[in-house]
């Protein structure tokens, strides 16, 4: 499994910058567990493999969440980051997900 | 809301099949129903399948009409939304202040409520088992549950969670 987490968009600012690249974006803002997990595995199952899933949060669960979904789930998480009280994570779906 | 039944299975077991949660919800309360019911909503989002044995009271979760008026109580809940002293909970109307608040600060959170919950559980596939025993000894009758409900003894809960990775007690 390729998964490479980026921890500060200063690092990632390379070929691979990792800033808005995704195929759909999915606002949890002022969502409680279980529902940005739930929305974002719901918004999941309408990627195709390949395609990657940006999520902003404000659960601070959600950093302990975001890569359980992505293990459970056979994702690629391929960045979570948090800044002023805001997580954002980015999901690729490489297999049937 | 789309069919979740859609979500692929987790080969994340090695014999390939997608991870299992039993849980028995035994309590007809709203702070009894609530983590019964984000629980199976999370393990669905997972990709596992989930079964819930609702049994004594914790039928009323899935009770047609009970559902809706689930209710946190004051008495020998300590932790009750109020901060008032224990002995305040047998006050005639602290059940129903204490269910207001409950019920407020989930709508402030924008959580939702137990039937949207039990609506996820539904399109995610989880098998809601109604104890048949608890119905006969109540005289609960199987049109008096929600839509899609197994009614079954504990014999059809286990033989399900024989299988489950994650079992609990709710």
């Amino acid at each position: 499994m390729s998964e490479r987490i980026t921890q500060t968009r200063g690092a990632a600012a390379g070929a691979q910058a990792e800033t808005s690249v995704a195929d759909a974006e999915l606002d949890c803002r002022g969502l409680l567990c279980p529902l940005p997990v739930y929305q974002a595995s719901r918004a999941i199952d309408r990627l195709l493999p390949g395609q990657a899933l940006r999520v902003v949060c404000t659960d601070p669960g959600s950093l302990a969440d975001f890569p359980a979904l992505a293990r459970q789930r056979g994702l690629a998480l391929l960045s979570a980051e948090e800044r002023d009280g805001v997580q954002v994570f980015r999901l690729r779906k490489d297999g049937d997900g | 809301m789309s069919a979740l039944a859609a979500l692929g299975a987790v080969p994340a077991r090695a014999d390939g099949r997608a991870r299992r949660l039993a849980m028995v919800a035994s309590k007809g309360t709203l702070d009894g129903a609530y983590p019964a019911l984000i629980l199976a909503a999370t393990a669905v989002s997972l990709g596992w399948e989930v079964g819930i044995f609702f049994t004594f009271y914790g039928l009323d979760i899935i009770h047609r009409k009970k559902h809706r008026k689930l209710k946190v109580p004051s008495l020998g809940n300590p932790a009750m939304p109020v901060p008032l002293p224990s002995l305040v909970g047998v006050l005639p109307g602290m059940t129903a202040v204490a269910t207001w608040m409950m019920k407020r600060w989930m709508k402030r959170s924008r959580m939702l409520d137990v039937g949207q919950f039990l609506d996820i559980a539904r399109e995610g596939g989880v098998r809601l088992f109604a104890c048949s025993t608890t119905m006969g000894v109540m005289g609960v009758r199987a049109e008096d549950l929600v839509e899609g409900v197994d009614i079954a003894g504990a014999t059809a809960f286990l033989d399900f969670a024989a299988d489950a990775d994650v079992s609990l007690f709710v």
